[in-house]
């Protein structure tokens, strides 16, 4: 009875990893996620954690609820970085640095903003967008397309 | 001689855009859902751009400089990145019966329309917390907060909604809306918070 209590208490602490800063709420065609040199089949419902690349095919569109209420979404042809991610949920204190290599991306600002302007920047091939709210799009159209 | 120098500048122009063209990036404000504006800062080449204003937007590239783009333009260019984006995190509030887990006659008919709501999402995050008035002692009040959260939990499961998605919680009578003496039957502060995202 008591390995029992431990191993529905590990699958609690597996199911609710402390690097999982989002999740994928809404996704279509294909899409994966790059994390330490592998390359994961991205599902609904599946975690998104600091350092993770998502990558989207000429089909793909995949959108991420993150602990702090912001959301994010990219479309068809899309490499976006989640390059850093702190986000304290009593003081509403936290950073968050996302980078888009190429394709589009939807910003809707989330409490770390709220809490301090610019506490969110959008980093693109050439530019640093500080968030202080609360919803935009960023393109990036690579070199020689 | 001066028309062949012409003829070749021409040639010289038109074939630039066969090189590889530069990075070219695109950032534009739009009004949010509830219809404010916010602002965002463009930092490049060590210029800074603030954007405040609905569609305003910020191109580099072949042309830089600061635009304005019609709600048209931006669905075009943004459509199915926009149709990504994940439901907005949404709280809703249920009401109960003095002393009991039994929900008032208003909220049942409001517990049906957010299941509609919840239903929408692929992947919703819930979390039920519980509370009471200032009636009965406090050891009572945290459990009976409790026991109407983990009733409407059990009313989602019962709906369909998957169970690991649902997190109760009890919070006694320390969090009330309205705040009362001890032992005041006030039904706003008898309810459940419900967060979804």
């Amino acid at each position: 009875m008591r390995w029992l209590v431990t191993l529905a208490a590990l699958a609690f602490a597996a199911t609710c990893y402390a690097n999982d800063v989002g999740q994928i709420k809404n996704l279509r065609g294909t899409v994966h996620v790059e994390r330490d040199g592998q390359k994961l089949a991205a599902a609904t419902g599946m975690s998104v954690r600091q350092s993770d690349v998502l990558v989207t095919g000429a089909d793909g569109s995949v959108g991420v609820t993150f602990l702090d209420n912001s959301l994010l979404s990219i479309g068809p042809g899309s490499a976006l970085a989640i390059d850093r991610y702190s986000f304290d949920s009593t003081t509403h204190d936290g950073q968050f640095d996302a980078s888009l290599k190429r394709g589009t991306l939807a910003v809707v600002s989330g409490r770390m903003v709220k809490r301090s302007p610019e506490a969110m920047r959008v980093h693109t091939p050439s530019s640093i967008m500080g968030v202080r709210g609360t919803e935009f799009f960023v393109k990036v159209t690579e070199p020689g397309r | 001689m001066v028309a062949v120098l012409a003829i070749m500048a021409l040639v010289i122009l038109f074939s630039q855009p066969s090189a590889p063209s530069p990075a070219t990036e695109l950032v534009v404000l739009v009004p949010s859902a509830d219809g404010h504006t916010g602002a965002v800062v463009v930092e490049h080449g060590g210029k800074r751009t603030v954007l405040d204003q609905p569609y305003a937007a910020n191109r580099i590239g072949r042309e830089s400089g600061s635009a304005r783009l019609t709600e048209g333009q931006v669905r075009s260019t943004f459509g199915p990145t926009a149709a990504a984006i994940p439901a907005r995190p949404a709280a809703f509030l249920l009401y109960f019966v003095m002393g009991s887990d039994e929900l008032t006659e208003e909220s049942k008919g409001e517990l049906a329309r957010m299941l509609e709501e919840l239903r929408r999402r692929p992947a919703p995050d819930i979390l039920v917390i519980g509370h009471t008035d200032r009636v009965g002692s406090e050891e009572d009040n945290d459990r009976l907060s409790l026991q109407r959260a983990e009733r409407v939990r059990a009313n989602f499961v019962a709906q369909g909604i998957a169970a690991e998605r649902i997190r109760a919680a009890g919070r006694g009578e320390r969090e009330p809306v309205v705040q009362t003496a001890d032992g005041v039957d006030e039904p706003r502060n008898r309810r459940v918070e419900i967060n979804v995202r």
